[in-house]
């Protein structure tokens, strides 16, 4: 083998080598979700410019995306969000409804929506739309299993949300995980409301999400709370119950300064 | 019904409108086809769409005839007579018996083409080159036609001879407007059949191109040259359209739209490798190419302005840019932002409209601050039509069930919240529409739905006899 052709796969093992390795990965951003555990379990958070993958029964369609919108609206940091979706995923589970998501805390103004036909076209989008670096995040929702989203195609989703910055959200509702190269893969079900009182105010949004893969930590399972008014997730939290308000004729013993300034 | 016939069944004395019966009985080994009106009129426009090449104000004379505006255009192909010849013959060679003639105004080209083929009339000289016409060259009504024979008016000179208001009050206003078109006073305008784009730039070839690599190198080419004649008049190209032409009479049109005004060809150059990527049938060269003509359809005059170091404008530049490509190559129509809209019917509270057109207002729209500290309202997930859904008993009349079918599933519902009524709006709707209560609803496994009852209990949804019928429920969406 001639001197220039070692070379030059010595260049292209080298770029391979810094592609998968971990430590670039490391290096870039993370955004934290709100649930303490799960950030820890993600070292600090999401990790931004990289594929995470969210699958759900079929009918749990709904809270499969309110996840993957949560997560977008965390990743995005008021830049446009660019969601892909293939027509029959609509039919099934639902069009994704502006109204609901501001009723989330999010913010509608900032999603294109791409209705693409078939999944090689939305494919093909999404890895074009990946490597554009004006958007925050790109989420991409499938229905069903598909022969097109291989290795390869998982591959080529990564590289360009490598180059550019931008992370995208694989949706993925009826379907199983097959091997892929995202950096984070999760089951998502919708979780129970607080038991509570019958008049307190129910039906905030909550997952039972499992972490099934981690590429730089571990897994595990937690109950998450999406909180529409600080728009991040948390733990999740009985309801509080009301407290009587505190006599307002005697002062507050919990501010006992406000004497001292009267 | 002879519809049509050629030269030599017109030497035989036949005539359109004859029944066949009589034709056949004159000539019988006559060849008879079935007229086919619409194969006619599409041909027609496919020649049509040919002519395109000479001039781009081509209008359908229908059911047989052509105008070409070919004012300024005839220099480029060597002269009228030059041009006059060069359609003749390449439409000769396809098996069409062509009769053409250039004259300063419409009608009066038409007349002559009605009786003699390749003659050209010089301005003014209108008036006698028609004058020893028949009167039926003219094309007006057979009644007006028979009426001026009659008269003893035999040619057109003989018509122009008489003063114009005795031609009026015997045929009519609109004959001698026809007559005065004619004799080249006054014209009528032609209708083309599409709008003069405001730039257009072209390529011919001696020798046909039939390679993408040609194709691509061709259309960047052309879109530069483009790209510097706008920029001389401070304009971009919101709609641009390639029209290939190929050797044998074929010509395939594709158009782009994009969300602002393009004026770099680099874009161009961009957006119609995607669509060209994209064709569900590919564009076939045949025999090659031997014209490609870019045409921009639609300008806007473009805002030069000082760009600062905010990124949040490169970050808009670069969205429509994305939205373009997209749209390039898997439609306009499907690439979506959304607007709120007043109203309270969930259906119709937002629309879906195109993002090139409408980024910008999506960007600024105004939607309903949601509450604060209360659960999502509205569904994240909405059906189109609502799914109706099977519910076996409710122990309130107006409330909520205990259970329901959705989907051949049986949900238990464990809480519930509602209902929430709304109204149809009335001043708005066509046919009845019920009143709808809404009730969150969370089942024994977590799922949140949003379910309604169309319709008031026992109050507006009646049989054809007037008795009340239980209202049905559906499921309108479904809460993260």
């Amino acid at each position: 083998m001639s001197g220039a052709r070692m070379s030059a796969l010595a260049t292209l093992r080298g770029q391979i080598e810094r592609i998968e390795t971990a430590e670039v990965v490391h290096q870039r951003d993370r955004v934290a979700l709100g649930h303490g555990e799960v950030d820890s379990a993600l070292k600090g958070g999401l990790a931004r410019a990289a594929i995470h993958e969210v699958f759900c029964e079929g009918r749990q369609g709904a809270a499969a995306t309110g996840f993957v919108m949560g997560v977008a609206g965390r990743v995005t940091a008021r830049r446009p969000l660019l969601w892909v979706r293939q027509d029959f995923s609509e039919l099934e589970a639902g069009a994704l409804s502006m109204s609901g998501l501001a009723e989330l805390g999010l913010d509608p103004r900032r999603v294109v929506m791409v209705r693409a036909a078939d999944v090689e076209s939305a494919l093909r989008t999404s890895a074009d739309a990946l490597a554009c670096d004006a958007l925050g995040a790109v989420v991409l929702e499938l229905w069903g299993e598909t022969r097109q989203f291989d290795l390869v195609a998982s591959r080529k989703l990564t590289l360009a949300a490598q180059g550019s910055g931008v992370t995208g959200l694989l949706l993925r509702m009826a379907a199983q995980p097959l091997p892929s190269t995202a950096e984070t893969r999760w089951m998502l079900r919708a979780a129970h409301s607080p038991p509570g009182s019958m008049w307190s105010a129910w039906g905030a949004p909550r997952f039972d999400a499992e972490l099934l893969r981690n590429r730089h930590g571990p897994c595990g399972r937690w109950i998450m709370e999406w909180k529409c008014d600080e728009c991040q997730f948390s733990e999740s939290s009985a309801y509080p119950q009301p407290v009587a308000a505190a006599p307002a004729h005697r002062a507050d013993p919990a501010v006992p300064w406000q004497r001292r300034t009267a | 019904m002879i519809h049509a016939l050629d030269d030599a069944a017109s030497r035989l004395g036949l005539h359109i409108g004859q029944p066949l019966a009589n034709a056949r009985a004159m000539c019988p080994d006559l060849r008879v086809f079935d007229a086919d009106v619409v194969a006619d009129a599409k041909t027609l426009s496919d020649i049509a769409d040919w002519c395109d090449r000479f001039t781009p104000l081509v209008a359908l004379d229908p059911p047989h005839g052509l105008f070409l505006d070919i004012t300024g255009c005839a220099h480029l192909f060597g002269g009228e007579a030059a041009l006059l010849q060069t359609l003749v013959r390449a439409l000769g060679r396809q098996g069409f018996a062509v009769s053409a003639a250039i004259a300063g105004t419409s009608v009066c080209a038409r007349t002559l083409t009605r009786q003699v083929t390749g003659t050209i009339v010089a301005d003014g000289g209108e008036a006698e080159a028609i004058s020893r016409l028949p009167v039926s060259a003219l094309g007006a009504s057979e009644a007006i036609t028979t009426g001026l024979r009659r008269a003893g008016l035999k040619t057109i000179g003989d018509v122009a001879s008489r003063s114009a208001h005795e031609i009026t009050a015997r045929f009519g206003a609109r004959f001698s407007t026809l007559l005065a078109h004619a004799l080249g006073q006054g014209d009528a305008p032609i209708n083309p059949r599409k709008p003069l784009p405001d730039y257009i730039v072209e390529k011919r070839f001696a020798e046909p191109i039939a390679t993408d690599t040609m194709i691509a190198m061709t259309l960047s080419r052309l879109a530069d040259t483009l790209i510097a004649s706008m920029e001389k008049q401070g304009k971009g190209a919101r709609r641009l359209e390639a029209a290939f032409f190929r050797t044998d009479g074929v010509v395939r049109a594709i158009m782009v739209e994009t969300g602002r005004p393009v004026t770099r060809s680099a874009v161009i150059d961009r957006l119609f490798r995607e669509r060209l990527d994209a064709l569900a049938d590919p564009l076939d060269p045949g025999f090659g190419f031997d014209m490609v003509r870019l045409s921009a359809s639609r300008t806007e005059i473009v805002v030069q302005e000082q760009r600062d170091l905010d990124a949040h404008v490169h970050d808009n530049d670069e969205l429509a840019a994305l939205i373009d490509r997209i749209a390039a190559r898997i439609g306009g129509k499907r690439v979506v932002v959304h607007l709120p809209q007043d109203t309270h019917i969930p259906e119709c509270a937002v629309i879906a409209a195109p993002a090139q057109h409408h980024l910008a207002a999506a960007m600024q729209a105004e939607w309903p601050a949601r509450v604060e500290s209360e659960p999502p309202l509205r569904p994240l997930r909405l059906f189109d039509k609502p799914e109706p859904i099977k519910v076996p008993f409710a122990t309130v009349p107006d409330g909520p069930p205990h259970q329901f079918t959705w989907r051949r599933a049986l949900h238990a519902v464990v809480r519930v919240e509602g209902p929430e009524r709304i109204a149809m709006e009335w001043w708005r709707q066509d046919g009845k529409q019920f009143t709808r209560d809404y009730f969150r609803i969370e089942d024994a496994e977590g799922l949140r739905f949003w379910i309604f009852r169309d319709g008031l209990y026992e109050g507006e949804v009646f049989d054809d006899d007037g008795k009340p019928v239980p209202p049905g429920w559906y499921v309108h969406g479904l809460f993260a």
